[in-house]
C-alpha cells in the first residue's frame, strides 16, 4: 500500500468514526439521562412506571434498528453508501436536537412523551442505518489482509461515543447546581449535538463513494432489489441467520453487560452515587478502548472467529464471579459503622409527607445515606439509598468494569470486519446490518429490561444472591452463540468477499 | 462435523420450540395479561419481539442445519 492510499485511508477512518461516534453519543445520552427524563416526560406520581416507561421508551429506540438497517441498508445498497450515511447522521442529529427543545409533560401534557417516543424511533432508525453504512464504507477502502484493523477504528466508536455522553453529562451536572441541572441543565447534552453533527456532515460531504460500491456501479453489477436478495435467496438467508446466531447474538449481550448492565447495576442495585458510576464507568471505557483495536488487528492473523468467541466464553464463565465481587465491594453489611457520626434527620413537607434521612459513616470513608419519604396522602413510602464510595473500592469497580470492557473488545473488535466480509457488495449494507442490529438492538438492547425483571423477581422471590439473576439471561444467550459460533463459523472464512 | 452440525440442528429446532413455550406462557402472557404497566410492557416485550424472533430465526436455522445447509463442501 502506497504512503498516498496510507493517508488517504485515515481521511475515511476519521471521517467516518467521527460520524459513528457522534451517532452513538445521541443514541447514548438519552439512556444515561433515564432517569432524569423520566421524571420530565413521564407522569410523576409513579417514579417506577415513569422510569419502567423511559426504559420502553429506551427499547423502542433498540427495537427499531433492525428496520433502520432495512431501510437504510436498503438504500445503500441501491444509491451508495456515502450519502445513505449522510442522511442517518442527520436524522439522528436533529431528532436529539429536537428532544433537548420538547417541553416538560407538566407544561404540555401527553404531547410531551409522544414526541419523545416518537423522536426516539427516529434516533433508533438513523443508528439503524449507520453502523452498517460506516463499517462497508471502511472495509471497502481498506487492503486486503488489514480490514480488521481498519474496521476495529469503528469499532471504538460506540464505546467512545458512550464516553463522550458520560464526560458531557459529569461537565455539565459539574458546571451547573443540582437545581438548574434537574430544571434546564439535562437539555444541554442533547443541544451539544447539533453542533458536533454539523461539523461532521461538513467533513463527510468532502468524501469520495466507496471505491468497490463505485465501481460496481460503473459496472452495472449492483442490486435493484438488495432485500429479496438478502432474505429472499436462501443461500444469503443462512449467513444472515449465521451470523446472527453465530455471532452477533452473543456479541450484543456481552456488549450491553459490559458497559450498560454495569452501569445500571451499580446505581440501582449497588447503590452507588450516580456521579460516581459515571465517573468510574468513564476511567474503565477509557482504559478498555485501545484493546478494540488489538483485537481487531489480531483478528486479521489468527482469525476473527476464535477471538470472538474466546471473549464470549471468558464473559459466560467469570460473569456471576465478577458481579459478586463488585456487589461486596460497597457492601455495607461487611463494614465497620462509626456510630458517633450517624445522624438521623426527620421534616415535614407542606404536603404533611414525612422525609427521615438516616446518614451513616463507616471506618473505611464509604458514606450511606437512607432517605425515606412517607407520603401523607397515600399510605406508602419511598426509599432512596445512595453510597458513596472510597478511593479503593472506586479502583476495585474500575477494575471490574474494565475486565468486562476487555470481553466487550474481543467480541466487538472483529465484527465488523467479520460481517463485512460474509455479504457480497451488492447487499452488503443490507445483509450485514440486519443481523447486527437484530443481536444488538433486540438481544443487546432488551438486556436492562429482562435483566432488570429477574432481578426484582428473585428479590421479591427473598433469594439471597438476587441481584446475581439478572445475569442468567446474558450467560444463556452467549452461552447458545458460542456453540453456534465454535461448530458452523468457520475461521477461514471461505465466503470471504472482500 | 457435518454430522455434529446436523445433529446440532435438531437441538436448535427443540430450543426454539422449547424457548416459544417458556416465553408465551410462563413470560410473556401473564405478564400481557397483567394490570400493571410494567408488567404490560414487559409482556409486549417478550410476545411480539423476543418470541418471533426466536422461534422463526432459532428455527429456521436449525432446520437448515438439519437438512445439511451449513455442510463442509469437499
Amino acid at each position: 500500500m502506497s504512503r498516498t492510499s496510507t493517508k488517504g485511508i485515515w481521511k475515511v477512518i476519521s471521517a467516518s468514526s467521527m460520524g459513528t461516534m457522534i451517532e452513538w453519543y445521541d443514541f447514548y445520552i438519552f439512556g444515561s439521562l433515564a432517569v432524569v427524563i423520566s421524571t420530565k416526560f413521564f407522569p410523576s406520581d409513579n417514579p417506577t412506571a415513569a422510569f419502567l416507561s423511559t426504559l420502553a421508551t429506551f427499547a423502542a429506540g433498540f427495537v427499531v434498528r433492525p428496520f433502520g438497517a432495512l431501510f437504510f441498508g436498503r438504500l445503500g445498497d441501491i444509491i451508495g453508501r456515502k450519502y445513505t450515511f449522510m442522511a442517518t447522521l442527520l436524522l439522528m442529529g436533529g431528532s436529539t436536537f429536537l428532544i433537548g427543545c420538547i417541553p416538560s409533560y407538566e407544561t404540555i401534557g401527553f404531547l410531551a412523551p409522544l414526541l419523545v417516543l416518537i423522536l426516539r424511533l427516529l434516533q433508533g432508525l438513523a443508528l439503524g442505518g449507520e453502523y452498517g453504512g460506516a463499517a462497508t464504507y471502511v472495509a471497502e477502502h481498506a487492503p486486503v489482509g488489514e480490514k480488521g484493523y481498519w474496521t476495529s477504528w469503528i469499532q471504538t466508536t460506540a464505546t467512545v461515543g458512550l464516553f463522550i455522553s458520560l464526560m458531557v453529562i459529569l461537565a455539565t451536572k459539574n458546571i451547573l447546581s443540582a437545581e438548574d441541572f434537574d430544571t434546564w441543565g439535562w437539555r444541554v447534552p442533547f443541544w451539544v449535538s447539533i453542533v458536533m453533527v454539523g461539523v461532521s456532515y461538513l467533513i463527510r460531504k468532502n468524501m469520495d463513494e466507496s471505491p468497490v460500491f463505485a465501481k460496481a456501479k460503473k459496472e452495472g453489477t449492483t442490486s435493484t432489489n438488495p432485500l429479496k436478495e438478502s432474505f429472499g435467496n436462501r443461500y444469503n438467508l443462512k449467513f444472515v441467520l449465521l451470523a446472527l446466531f453465530g455471532a452477533t447474538m452473543g456479541q450484543g449481550v456481552v456488549w450491553y453487560t459490559g458497559q450498560f448492565y454495569a452501569m445500571s447495576f451499580m446505581k440501582t442495585v449497588m447503590n452507588v452515587d450516580s456521579s460516581q458510576v459515571d465517573g468510574l464507568l468513564g476511567i474503565a471505557l477509557l482504559i478498555g478502548t485501545p484493546f478494540f483495536i488489538v483485537f481487531g488487528w489480531l483478528s486479521d492473523k489468527v482469525g476473527r472467529k476464535y477471538i470472538m468467541m474466546l471473549g464470549m466464553l471468558l464473559a459466560i464463565l467469570s460473569y456471576r464471579s465478577i458481579y459478586k465481587e463488585m456487589y461486596n465491594t460497597t457492601n455495607v453489611s461487611f463494614k465497620t459503622e462509626v456510630v458517633e457520626k450517624t445522624t438521623k434527620n426527620v421534616e415535614t413537607t407542606k404536603n404533611n409527607d414525612i422525609i427521615t434521612t438516616v446518614s451513616k459513616t463507616y471506618t473505611d470513608g464509604t458514606s450511606y445515606t437512607e432517605k425515606k419519604t412517607d407520603f401523607a396522602n397515600k399510605k406508602e413510602s419511598q426509599t432512596n439509598i445512595s453510597v458513596k464510595i472510597n478511593s479503593e473500592d472506586e479502583w476495585a469497580l474500575i477494575f471490574w468494569v474494565f475486565i468486562q470492557v476487555l470481553f466487550v473488545t474481543m467480541v466487538y473488535g472483529p465484527i465488523a470486519a467479520f460481517l463485512v466480509e460474509m455479504f457480497p457488495t451488492k447487499i452488503r449494507y443490507t445483509s450485514m446490518s440486519l443481523p447486527y442490529h437484530v443481536g444488538n438492538g433486540i438481544f443487546g438492547g432488551l438486556l436492562p429490561a429482562i435483566s432488570t425483571y429477574f432481578v426484582t423477581h428473585a428479590k421479591a422471590n427473598g433469594k439471597a444472591d438476587f441481584y446475581l439473576d439478572g445475569l442468567w439471561y446474558p450467560i444463556i444467550i452467549a452461552s447458545v452463540c458460542f456453540v453456534i459460533g465454535m461448530v458452523y463459523i468457520d475461521n477461514k472464512n471461505k465466503t470471504n468477499h472482500l | 462435523m457435518n454430522a455434529i452440525k446436523r445433529i446440532l440442528g435438531v437441538l436448535w429446532v427443540i430450543l426454539s420450540i422449547a424457548a416459544a413455550y417458556f416465553c408465551v406462557f410462563e413470560f410473556g402472557l401473564p405478564k400481557f395479561l397483567s394490570d400493571k404497566q410494567d408488567d404490560l410492557v414487559f409482556g409486549i416485550i417478550i410476545l411480539f419481539i423476543l418470541t418471533p424472533l426466536i422461534v422463526l430465526g432459532l428455527g429456521t436455522f436449525g432446520y437448515f442445519s438439519m437438512i445439511g445447509e451449513y455442510d463442509q463442501k469437499k
